[in-house]
């Protein structure tokens, strides 16, 4: 049977984590977050350039990351997802272990929800530890945060840590405001690659 | 030009590297081993297995928010696990290019591989890419070519399929 109490009752908030991941992480951080409850957290947080929202494409949001932080070592890439969108793509833990970047860092902000189609329990209501299922695919750093005094030792993790670094995030189930960042795909794409690779990325 | 019949992994190696791919995305195939081997030797790519190909979809999506080249090799079997990726793709035209390796086409063995094999040209097309296929070994290279060329510099998402009549039929010892 699900728990469908428990998540009520976490004691971290999304918004909070979001924003702190992001203030820690700094102007230069690479941010890459999941469809739905994540993308309205850091635009909650402040929409910026160097941040890609997925609208769609779920499952994607790691390896997204992933090739992301293989194409460009020298800088840091935190994906933030949900763990339904994570539960899609699970076998892409599999895939980082194994290529195993240093500068990657995922953050599964865990609700144990649907957020979007109406909090239906996912799988880690159930039974499902994503933390054991990065472990087992290889991932030497990672964990499950419960607490504020967890957060605060694993934000420096998620933020500069050798990687690949993996933290589910055990988060609130609560109501929350859609704070919604642009959703026209070629703009997202553009804004990001000018940021980062300067005028050369939009020609 | 690769000299003989099962060479031409060679010239679609030889376009990646003109080409400037840096990614390689895959998940196995039987007629890709050789190139996916050379692509693990090459200093200057990165060879990526993935779990299923719509990772590789996602993957590349990255890479090119990053800078870099890549493309996704797979067999056609694997082109029905990326219709949802592919929206990706679409919605922020990103560059896409991917090598696969046909079933269910020519002296097929086995019935399993036959309704994807089928189905992957027209689920390309109504995913947004342009298809072509390549039959003749001696058209490997230039098609290779071509396919990099309308991805990277022409902005476009596209698949090149290897004909099976390309790769040794596999009989299962029957």
């Amino acid at each position: 049977m699900a728990n469908m109490q428990r998540a009520e009752n976490f004691p971290l908030h999304r918004r909070d984590v979001a924003k702190r991941l992001a203030e820690a992480g700094g102007a230069d951080l690479l941010i890459v977050t999941g469809l739905g409850s994540t993308n309205w957290d850091f635009t909650a947080a402040g929409d910026r350039d160097l941040t890609f929202p997925l609208w769609g494409a779920m499952g994607g949001a790691v390896p997204l990351a992933l090739g992301l932080a293989l194409a460009k070592p020298d800088r840091r890439v935190l994906v933030a997802t949900g763990d339904g969108e994570m539960l899609m793509g699970l076998g892409s833990l599999a895939t980082v272990a194994i290529q195993a970047p240093h500068n990657l860092a995922i953050a599964v902000f865990d609700n144990e929800r649907y957020g979007e189609t109406g909090m239906q329990p996912t799988a880690t209501a159930y039974s499902a530890d994503l933390a054991a299922a990065a472990l087992a695919c290889g991932i030497e750093t990672a964990g499950t945060v419960r607490t504020e005094d967890e957060l605060t030792e694993a934000i420096p993790d998620l933020v500069e840590k050798p990687g690949p670094i993996f933290y589910v995030i055990k988060v609130q189930a609560e109501p929350l405001d859609f704070i919604l960042p642009p959703k026209d795909g070629v703009y997202l794409k553009n804004r990001f690659r000018r940021a980062l690779l300067g005028t050369d990325g939009i020609l | 030009m690769a000299g003989n019949q099962t060479d031409w992994w060679k010239d679609i190696y030889k376009a990646l590297k003109e080409h400037d791919v840096r990614q390689v995305a895959y998940v196995p195939d039987a007629g890709h081993t050789d190139l996916i081997d050379a692509c693990h030797d090459d200093n200057e790519m990165t060879a990526i297995v993935h779990t299923t190909e719509e990772e590789g979809v996602a993957l590349l999506s990255g890479a090119w928010l990053g800078g870099a080249r890549g493309v996704l090799l797979m067999q056609s079997s694997g082109v029905g696990n990326c219709i949802n990726m592919l929206s990706l793709i679409q919605t922020c035209r990103f560059p896409f290019a991917t090598f696969v390796t046909m079933r269910g086409q020519w002296h097929e063995f086995n019935p399993w591989q036959t309704h994807m094999g089928q189905g992957t040209e027209p689920a390309l097309a109504n995913a947004g890419c342009i298809v072509e296929t390549v039959e003749d070994p001696e058209d490997v290279g230039a098609q290779a070519s071509a396919t990099l060329h309308r991805a990277f510099v022409g902005g476009q998402a596209t698949a090149l399929l290897l004909h099976q009549r390309l790769v040794p039929i596999k009989s299962f010892g029957k």
